[in-house]
């Protein structure tokens, strides 16, 4: 198992945001966490990045229990690809990806070969090798995602989080990630992403974990936990789950305005 | 005659001109990286003008040149520690506050200086106070190099051997920690040595502005954004462009102009440039 959670509990002063989660994720698995805007799908990444220290309950790490590893110890094993990325200079794409080998470099040292030939690997891995020397400042917004990815798994980690990793593109861009996602977890990748489509987890498969507003998490494998009755409570709509013969699959639709 | 003019009185100049050129540079490029902001410069942090409270100090109790320099590194020293102690006791370790904080202990340490300034004596320390807060190689000695000439080459040194993690900490606090960076160890370290390279610079030279923001500029058009190299090219730059504006004010006029005259004239046009290229970007 590379995460596992226990009643975890996370509270920003006195609003409860977690309240007592639990959810496992293992190699090669896909988890999907839905839930309405502010309803903590951030608050959870960052607890399971070791970033927020949670009120209760325990995080395990591939067996380790994170409120005792360094930030560091959790980097090399897990790659976080944030919900935007800004640069505020124009590092070349091979340089940008390099960086996500820090967890190994030490302080007075820098990126030698072997990192230069990960990053290459990685950017081969995701296709956008010819982009290798352009500014990472200058190359479009799903070409830009594909680089945070390459460098989220550039140092082998065994588990990749994504916060709303569609947030910002076009239609094509995101089935394009959505992609890259299923074949990080085909390749033995623990992946847990968040998203605001629901469509998103249908297609990905997998597991699902809805969030409520009161920080409960209903877990459970797609089929079970995205259904019409969870989705319209959860974001409070009329939500309807329509077999569409064509694709030859299930897809989130709404009634009418 | 002429080999004594100029081993003792050139000579020292020339070196404390390059080395002040290429600390403020590197300084400059690091202050830049560390807060992810193209258009900082030493002059942040309120250092450049805590070193200028501890000079215009040191010029009003009537004290030596070598005490003067000490009171300037100390004054440099202390704004900046003031400066990072403003968002601990906030508890809001960011890079905005960090920023602010620092536009606060500089606004502090000029109303500081003001009152020094009103205090002074107008027939002497006043003229040499103002003259200091211009910048100016003019007094500088072989002794003081000497003593000067370490505090800015090993930062330098440390500087140019964490600068990948210079780059690393410029993609933003909270990514540099999920990739697995020390930030908070990285980003004291660095901007220690920022502080040392500006408050030594001060120290022999006074305040000299704008030097630290061109540099490290032309730098990155030279040869991209990545500190590995931006470092060393900024030191050499730096060095060279502070030569070449020392002399020139050393000769263009029977006395001497001060240098931040020239380097500021310099300056401001170049900013102007900077922020037109920058005005998409800037929020």
């Amino acid at each position: 198992m590379i995460y596992e959670i226990n009643n975890l509990n996370f509270a920003y002063s006195e609003k409860n945001i977690l309240n007592d989660l639990c959810f496992k994720a293992d190699e090669g698995e896909i988890v999907t966490i839905l839930g309405r805007n502010g309803a903590g799908k951030s608050t959870l990444l960052n607890c399971m990045l070791g970033l927020l220290k949670p009120r209760r309950g325990t995080i395990l790490l591939a067996g380790r229990d994170i409120s005792k590893m360094s930030e560091r110890e959790i980097a090399s094993i897990v790659g976080y690809v944030p919900q935007i990325h800004i640069a505020s200079f124009g590092f070349s794409v091979l340089e940008f990806v390099v960086m996500g080998c820090a967890s190994r470099i030490g302080l007075f040292s820098k990126p030698g070969k072997r990192e230069r030939m990960d990053a290459e690997a990685a950017l081969r891995e995701l296709g956008i090798e010819n982009l290798s020397d352009k500014p990472y400042t200058e190359i479009s917004g799903g070409e830009r995602q594909k680089a945070v990815i390459a460098r989220a798994i550039v140092s082998k980690p065994r588990a990749v989080l994504f916060d709303e990793p569609t947030a910002h593109l076009d239609y094509g861009s995101q089935l394009l990630v959505l992609r890259i996602i299923k074949e990080l977890s085909g390749k033995g990748y623990s992946v847990v992403i968040t998203t605001h489509n629901p469509d998103h987890a249908l297609l990905l498969g997998g597991k699902a974990a809805l969030m409520d507003d009161t920080g409960t998490l209903i877990t459970g494998s797609v089929e079970q936990v995205v259904t019409q009755e969870n989705l319209s409570r959860i974001y409070k709509a009329d939500v309807r789950l329509e077999y569409i013969e064509n694709v030859g699959r299930m897809s989130c639709v709404y009634s009418n305005l | 005659m002429t080999v004594n003019v100029v081993l003792r009185i050139r000579l020292p100049r020339i070196l404390a001109s390059v080395l002040v050129g290429a600390a403020l540079s590197v300084s400059g490029a690091v202050y830049q990286g560390v807060f992810k902001n193209p258009l900082v410069s030493p002059d942040y942090l309120g250092i450049t003008s805590g070193a200028a409270v501890g000079a215009a100090t040191g010029i009003l109790l009537a004290m030596g040149t070598a005490f003067i320099s000490l009171f300037a590194f100390a004054g440099g020293i202390v704004a900046m520690l003031l400066a990072m102690s403003l968002p601990v006791l906030l508890r809001n370790n960011s890079n905005i506050m960090l920023v602010l904080s620092g536009v606060i202990v500089g606004a502090a340490m000029s109303s500081v200086l003001g009152f020094i300034k009103y205090l002074a004596d107008p027939e002497s320390q006043l003229a040499s106070i103002i003259y200091w807060t211009m910048g100016s190689f003019s007094y500088v000695t072989s002794k003081e190099l000497l003593i000067i000439a370490p505090i800015i080459i090993l930062p330098m040194i440390c500087l140019f051997c964490m600068s990948w993690w210079i780059d690393v900490l410029s993609m933003g606090e909270s990514d540099a920690r999920t990739l697995g960076a020390k930030v908070t160890l990285v980003r004291s370290v660095a901007l220690g040595c920022a502080t040392l390279l500006t408050a030594a610079s001060v120290c022999i030279a006074g305040t000299i502005g704008w030097i630290g923001l061109i540099i490290p500029h032309i730098g990155r058009l030279l040869v991209g954004p990545s500190n590995r190299k931006l470092i060393p090219l900024a030191a050499l730059t730096g060095g060279l462009f502070m030569l070449t504006v020392d002399t020139f004010t050393r000769t263009v006029s029977v006395s001497e102009m001060p240098v931040s005259i020239l380097t500021g004239a310099l300056g401001v046009p170049f900013y102007c440039w900077l922020l037109y290229k920058q005005r998409k970007t800037l929020l």
